[in-house]
């Protein structure tokens, strides 16, 4: 019978399994950081136990960094919890990139970066947005504290079979559409929560035709749809991409691990329990509007009026939203002021997004009324955007050229925006004070947050590029 | 973990949906490295106004539910980041459950884990306790055995929950303690796969 790659790498995983129960299932890769791990190192110290497999876990520090000033973190606590990580992986041994390290960064980046995450393998780590590493056709999926202590404790979890569900995108992305703007889109369509209880696979021509980079910004965001897990199947761009990476097999044992990862895709006619499908036309430069990912709309449109919605509990959660972010019904989004630009974070601070943001502030500078900020993803990400040129664009234009971390996107180091002040973000998260106590975050792409930094308000980012001319 | 089964409480309803674990825990209290303490930030910026002042208007500054052991909510409650410190402090305020028409997957197995009950009800139950609930302070028996919540007008609604979270959250087992009886199978694992 024909397999999902979800069922081929979940069977492959199983240890134990039991009527009545759910399995468990062998975890390859851990990847631990100083927000969700101290808890959990402390409960093995409280039972006296250790770490089973220390070199299947990878830790770093990402969440708290100062990107300003790299030595001087000035929050205690904050201090406090980077030394506890520091402490804990020398003590169980675990393999750190601590915060002067050459491989130091985000965790969801740096994990394909250094080739630790591969296809098939199954990939746990205290933060949702592990769903990244699905891009790689990995089963990759956000654990709390309590399953952090059991992964290091046994390196296993207990999981239910969750449900399948295949999200096709059908046709070709238009010009200027980004993988930012997919994902926003099908979370617009589909709803906030319809992926709870699943584990999506991205599927379709227009998914086959992403870099890794873009797959990796859908797949991060899996999680804003709710779903537990978000993978695509494996193909020459995953084989490619992992080529050469520091932890791979080279050789010819390279080809035998990428014959195995091409085997993982899911075969054809394989049945999911639900299908979605959307169209590539459907999809354009995307923003949100309100405080939570679902609430947006291509660039084109307006903020909704109340009188677009059926529910009154819909209609309520909109009223909440609009006065939260000070909207008034119908205002055109491309009419949107804001003081506050931050291209970073898991989803969108990778090479090609910088690159391709670059691209839009070459030449131009930013609007006057704007902070605007460039968190790279990773060390290795910004030495390689020195080395091309990228910083200096950036700082040409205005932009503030930042050390790596988390930063804006969740404020809980200093950069945070004020409140009653609106952000362009290309981060993955828009609700309430997310990105500082009443501070308002429209998601976008990083070629969109590059414009918006132009502008000094929401805009078309088509308007600045250039539209190939079509081959013969 | 503390065993759990049986729950008589006022409900505070807090009729939102999609209540996000930022709302929850602000990233401003993550930095803690302990598990407890996070109850005083619960809904920080719902509570309380920019200034520290308390906001009046808030379900949980309200006195008719003070010391409420059940929380109530809208659809997909816990949406948002994995951070565990969202049941800690839900736990930690007072709740000992909480009652939604759905949960989002991680936060739901967060509460599990830390012996705070999850109870899916169908929409139309929980807005009929949210309705009464708002109304006036309305008593709920949780009994997680027979998996039932009774209202103190006679209601009684059931609740499905998997067999082996049921048994965990009834026994207050140590999850890691039940997978050390496994470690013959994690080994043999390792060994079938070339990863030991």
């Amino acid at each position: 019978m024909p397999k999902t790659i979800i069922e081929k790498i979940w069977e492959q995983h199983v240890v134990y399994e039991e009527e009545g129960k759910p399995d468990l299932l062998y975890i390859d890769l851990h990847l631990l950081h100083e927000v969700t791990s101290p808890q959990a190192f402390e409960g093995l110290r409280l039972n006296g136990r250790s770490v089973r497999r220390p070199d299947l876990c990878f830790a770093t520090m990402d969440h708290n960094v100062p990107t300003r000033n790299r030595n001087i973190i000035t929050d205690p606590i904050s201090r406090k919890q980077i030394k506890t990580l520091q402490e804990n992986c020398e003590e169980f041994g675990v393999p750190l990139a601590g915060i002067d390290h050459p491989d130091q960064g985000i965790v969801h980046v740096i994990g394909p970066e250094l080739g630790l995450t591969q296809p098939g393998k199954t990939i746990v780590c205290g933060d949702s947005h592990t769903s990244t590493h699905g891009a790689f056709g990995a089963l990759a999926f956000g654990i709390g504290t309590s399953e952090v202590e059991h992964v290091l404790s046994t390196q296993t979890l207990w999981q239910s079979r969750p449900k399948t569900m295949e999200i096709r995108i059908d046709g070709e992305l238009g010009f200027g559409v980004a993988a930012k703007d997919v994902i926003l889109a099908i979370i617009a369509k589909f709803g906030i929560d319809v992926g709870t209880g699943h584990i999506v696979e991205y599927t379709g021509e227009a998914v086959r035709k992403l870099s890794m980079e873009e797959r990796m910004t859908i797949c991060n965001m899996s999680i804003e749809a709710g779903a537990r897990a978000g993978l695509i199947s494996p193909d020459e761009t995953t084989v490619e991409y992992m080529k050469g990476r520091r932890h791979v097999p080279q050789g010819a044992a390279f080809e035998e691990a990428a014959d195995r990862w091409r085997a993982l895709a899911s075969d054809p006619g394989a049945v999911y329990d639900t299908t979605l499908t959307i169209h590539a036309d459907e999809i354009s430069p995307f923003v949100t509007w309100g405080t939570n990912p679902s609430m947006g709309s291509g660039i084109a449109g307006t903020v909704p009026m109340l009188t677009d919605f059926d529910k009154e509990a819909d209609r309520e959660a909109v009223r909440k939203a609009l006065a939260y972010m000070n909207l008034e019904e119908g205002v055109p989004l491309d009419s949107i002021e804001i003081q506050h630009v931050f291209i970073g974070s898991c989803t969108n601070a990778r090479l090609a997004d910088l690159r391709a943001a670059s691209e839009i502030v070459k030449g131009r500078n930013v609007h006057p009324a704007v902070r605007a900020i460039v968190v790279p993803g990773s060390a290795s990400v910004k030495r390689a955007a020195e080395e091309e040129g990228i910083d200096q664009i950036f700082l040409d234009a205005g932009f503030e050229w930042r050390e790596t971390g988390c930063s804006m996107c969740l404020a809980m180091n200093e950069d945070a925006v004020p409140a009653g002040e609106r952000c362009a973000s290309t981060s993955n998260r828009n609700f309430e004070g997310r990105q500082g106590a009443g501070s308002m975050t429209h998601l976008v792409s990083p070629v969109m947050a590059a414009a918006a930094a132009v502008e000094g308000r929401l805009t078309d980012v088509r308007n600045y590029l250039k539209e190939p001319v079509p081959s013969a | 973990m503390q065993p759990i089964n049986e729950i008589h409480s006022v409900m505070t309803p807090l009729d939102r949906q999609n209540v996000d674990t930022d709302q929850i825990i602000s990233k401003e209290f993550l930095k803690r490295i302990e598990r407890t303490g996070f109850g005083k930030y619960l809904f920080y910026h719902w509570r309380f106004r920019p200034d520290g002042s308390p906001d009046n208007d808030f379900v949980l500054n309200d006195p008719r539910y003070a010391g409420s052991d059940i929380l109530v909510a809208q659809d997909n409650f816990g949406c948002g980041s994995s951070r565990e410190h969202a049941p800690w402090a839900i736990q930690d305020y007072g709740f000992k459950a909480v009652i939604a028409p759905s949960f989002a997957d991680i936060f739901y197995n967060n509460c599990v884990k830390n012996g705070l009950l999850p109870i899916r009800l169908p929409e139309e139950a929980v807005s009929e306790l949210l309705e009464k609930g708002k109304r006036e302070p309305y008593q709920l028996q949780i009994s997680l055995e027979d998996q039932t919540v009774r209202g103190a007008d006679g209601t009684v609604h059931s609740f499905e929950i998997d067999p082996y979270w049921k048994q965990m959250l009834l026994n207050g087992w140590d999850e890691i303690s039940l997978t050390f009886q496994y470690e013959p199978h994690i080994e043999a694992y390792e060994k079938k796969t070339a990863r030991a």
